[in-house]
């Protein structure tokens, strides 16, 4: 049982995912991350066919950053949502398909403005401000329906966020854990939804968070 | 005689020469300077940038890439061959980190680029690469810096200071002379700057430096810091030059006064010092010739 979500707002874009990973009923990891960052600007929630699921968020990840250190920049959220959308609509037709779900989100830098696009694994790419994933499906569009309006600030999404989780945890048999990112103009942070005020912690943060390489290398122990 | 071997597919000449890559060597030779440097805890990459035209974006103009976080490459020769190489070395690093999930080592890329320069002269309908590269950077979870060399005939070696392109020669002669062990940033960034001094005539507008400290931490340095460098290095052979016109001066005054007694050799009188960069780009070295 899989779920994620994603919400836009006035200048950031939260995305969220479940930890767990396992077989049919079964739980076999409760902590397993399911979002990849893919950019100093852009991450990705995906789900679907274990397995899969690494398999191509890996692929995309590197060619992503190919694409980054080949032209200086990193590809724009519109721009990577098509290329993905392509990838997987050309696997769908091959011999051995991806079966991945993803929800990706960006901060389109030279605009400010954020992204969320729904992509399945059917190649379906759909522009939203607001969307879900697997079992979330059923029991928080609703919820997103009456919460969500046009330009809301950091804490409202999360408040949003925090009611469709609630209703994940009121309405599926499953209990899940829930890992949160929050994507602004200073790139992508950790948020912790079990927080009173997780969006203080961020701006208590210093501002300067954005990073080149995104899941940055292996820390060396060298003194500066 | 060796004419009918002088053609576009690599084959040995009857004295054991490919000329093709002694050709593409040649073309080496009449690219831009580059200088790399090992201090102990960074590595500095330094071009001679070409000055660009007064029309021309010179943001489009590169001689130092990123291959990866850590890694940076510097060449010299034929630019469009350069392109295609670095382009090369770029996916295999992405695809090294994909199919082991490690980034790649400083030696291994090198090794990986060398052997596609060693492919291109020994198959069939294409050209060797007219290019010699500086491969710089960091180990992933090593502090130690590295510099390896490529050339077009696929040799690579480790340097710990390396100069390649034109003129490279007067250079790696200077920076022997020069190069110390475990050089501290500011000292590995001047041997850089001094060196490519040697044969960059026109000073810090043409010279591009590159630093790397650690792992994935890379800096250009601005053009005003090279300027800086510049002026130190200057004003340094100019008191160098100064200290060597005043020993004259007194050798010949105490010369003039044995040979005469009592008359005063003026310092005007020694002949005209070197100009503060012309004479040391003409006869590197110069400093031993004067006394």
């Amino acid at each position: 049982m899989e779920c994620s979500f994603g919400i836009t707002g006035k200048d950031y874009i939260l995305i969220a995912a479940d930890t767990s990973a396992g077989r049919s009923i079964v739980r076999m990891k409760s902590d397993e991350n399911k979002i990849k960052a893919l950019g100093p600007h852009l991450a990705m929630a995906y789900g679907g066919e274990p397995g899969d699921t690494n398999n191509f968020a890996e692929y995309i990840e590197r060619n992503l950053r190919l694409y980054h250190i080949r032209n200086h920049f990193p590809l724009l959220p519109p721009s990577a949502s098509a290329w993905i959308r392509r990838t997987l609509a050309e696997s769908i037709r091959s011999r051995k398909p991806y079966a991945v779900n993803l929800l990706l989100g960006g901060y389109d830098t030279t605009t400010d403005l954020p992204h969320l696009y729904w992509i399945d694994y059917l190649g379906t790419k759909a522009i939203v401000p607001y969307a879900a994933h697997g079992m979330g499906v059923y029991v928080s569009l609703s919820t997103m329906d009456k919460w969500w309006y046009e330009g809301m600030d950091k804490r409202e999404g999360v408040e949003v966020l925090k009611k469709c989780v609630d209703e994940v945890e009121k309405r599926l048999t499953v209990a899940l854990k829930f890992n949160c990112i929050m994507i602004d103009k200073n790139g992508i942070h950790q948020i912790d939804l079990s927080e009173q005020d997780p969006i203080a912690k961020v701006e208590s943060q210093p501002q300067e968070t954005a990073v080149e390489a995104p899941n940055p290398p292996i820390e060396v122990g060298v003194q500066a | 005689m060796s004419r009918s071997y002088d053609r576009a597919l690599t084959v040995f000449s009857p004295d054991g020469h490919l000329f093709q890559v002694e050709y593409a060597l040649e073309a080496v030779r009449r690219g831009t300077c580059a200088v790399g440097v090992r201090g102990s805890s960074c590595v500095v990459l330094g071009v001679e940038k070409k000055s660009t035209l007064q029309l021309q974006d010179p943001r489009t103009v590169r001689k130092v890439a990123m291959l990866d976080d850590h890694v940076c490459v510097a060449f010299a020769g034929l630019t469009a061959d350069g392109r295609i190489l670095i382009d090369k070395a770029r996916i295999e690093c992405q695809s090294h980190r994909l199919t082991v999930e490690d980034p790649v080592s400083i030696e291994y890329i090198t090794k990986h680029v060398a052997g596609i320069q060693q492919r291109y002269t020994q198959s069939g309908g294409v050209r060797p690469f007219g290019i010699s590269t500086l491969i710089v950077g960091f180990d992933p979870n090593d502090t130690i810096p590295r510099l390896y060399q490529t050339e077009p005939s696929g040799i690579y070696s480790a340097w710990k200071a390396c100069a390649i392109g034109r003129a490279s020669k007067t250079v790696r002669e200077f920076l022997e002379k020069n190069y110390t062990d475990a050089l501290a940033r500011d000292d590995a960034i001047k041997l850089t700057v001094k060196s490519l001094l040697e044969v960059v005539q026109t000073g810090a507008k043409n010279i591009e430096i590159s630093v790397m400290e650690r792992y994935g931490v890379i800096t250009n340095l601005e053009q005003s810091e090279i300027e800086k460098i510049v002026a130190e290095i200057d004003a340094e052979k100019e008191a160098d030059a100064e200290r060597k016109r005043q020993r004259l001066a007194a050798t010949q005054a105490g010369q003039a006064s044995m040979a005469m007694g009592s008359q005063l050799a003026s310092g005007t009188a020694t002949p005209a010092a070197p100009g503060p960069r012309e004479g040391h780009a003409t006869a590197p070295g110069g400093e031993s010739g004067v006394q």
